[in-house]
């Protein structure tokens, strides 16, 4: 018989693939950024803010922002899953986590656009 | 209820003072706690990323907020852990892929990690940082 949770898993490989993906994202976008701030040396607003005022970096930036948030969802959520036993408080904190995440998400989107 | 009589049987010890944890165990748990910390600190890097893109004004206060050496310890200490998940996530990528399995293979990889992320820390942090 099998007991499936609120709290579990949810038993796929999809959150399994999502945690590589991202970090292959992740990994990408590092050494893209640090190849850029090599190349364009930043050492004043202008310069910082120009990294990202180019439609690229901002698009690879959006992607790497969500990779993160979304890799970090699934890490926490680990955590919690291994640590905290009783289902209610587990799941309140998967919902903060959750919510703080998307919230996060929007004050990327915020941060990038305003550019 | 076999499944039970199974589990019931296996022995455990999760005694943290009597467990000497090898290398890539050590990796494994910084591989963790890196990943927490991490977390924690988004907030605060989200911050300082907005600050820094905002006006000239704003991005004067945050070069001054990160020239304070408290803030410049923390986020010594982040780049770190940045570093360190980087290069620890790599190795359980070619881990997924069967590559460097084997114990001898596993010890050496989990020592390369740790000497590649110390070198990327002190040469990324020494340069952003210093």
């Amino acid at each position: 018989m099998v007991n499936r949770i609120l709290v579990g898993a949810h038993y796929g490989l999809k959150d399994w693939v999502i945690q590589r993906a991202t970090a292959i994202i992740m990994a990408l976008y590092t050494v893209i950024f640090f190849v850029v701030v090599l190349a364009v040396g930043p050492n004043s607003f202008d310069s910082w803010r120009g990294i990202f005022a180019n439609g690229f970096m901002k698009f690879a930036s959006f992607l790497f922002f969500l990779s993160l948030f979304y890799h970090a969802w699934v890490g926490v959520r680990d955590i919690w899953m291994d640590y905290i036993k009783p289902a209610g408080l587990r799941l309140l904190l998967m919902i903060a986590t959750a919510a703080v995440l998307v919230g996060y998400t929007g004050w990327a989107v915020q941060i990038l656009w305003r550019i | 209820m076999a499944e039970m009589t199974i589990k019931k049987k296996r022995p455990k010890n999760l005694d943290l003072k009597t467990i000497r944890l090898p290398l890539p165990g050590i990796l494994s748990i910084l591989h963790r706690i890196s990943g927490v910390g991490i977390f924690l600190m988004l907030p605060v890097l989200l911050w300082l990323l907005q600050s820094s893109l905002t006006s000239a004004d704003t991005f004067a206060m945050s070069r001054d907020f990160v020239a304070h050496p408290l803030v410049k310890l923390i986020l010594f200490g982040l780049i770190w852990f940045y570093m360190h998940h980087f290069c620890a996530g790599i190795r359980y990528l070619l881990l997924d892929l069967h590559k460097g399995i084997d114990l001898e293979s596993a010890r050496l990889s989990s020592k390369i990690v740790f000497a590649v992320s110390i070198v990327l820390t002190l040469i990324i942090g020494g340069k952003v940082l210093w």
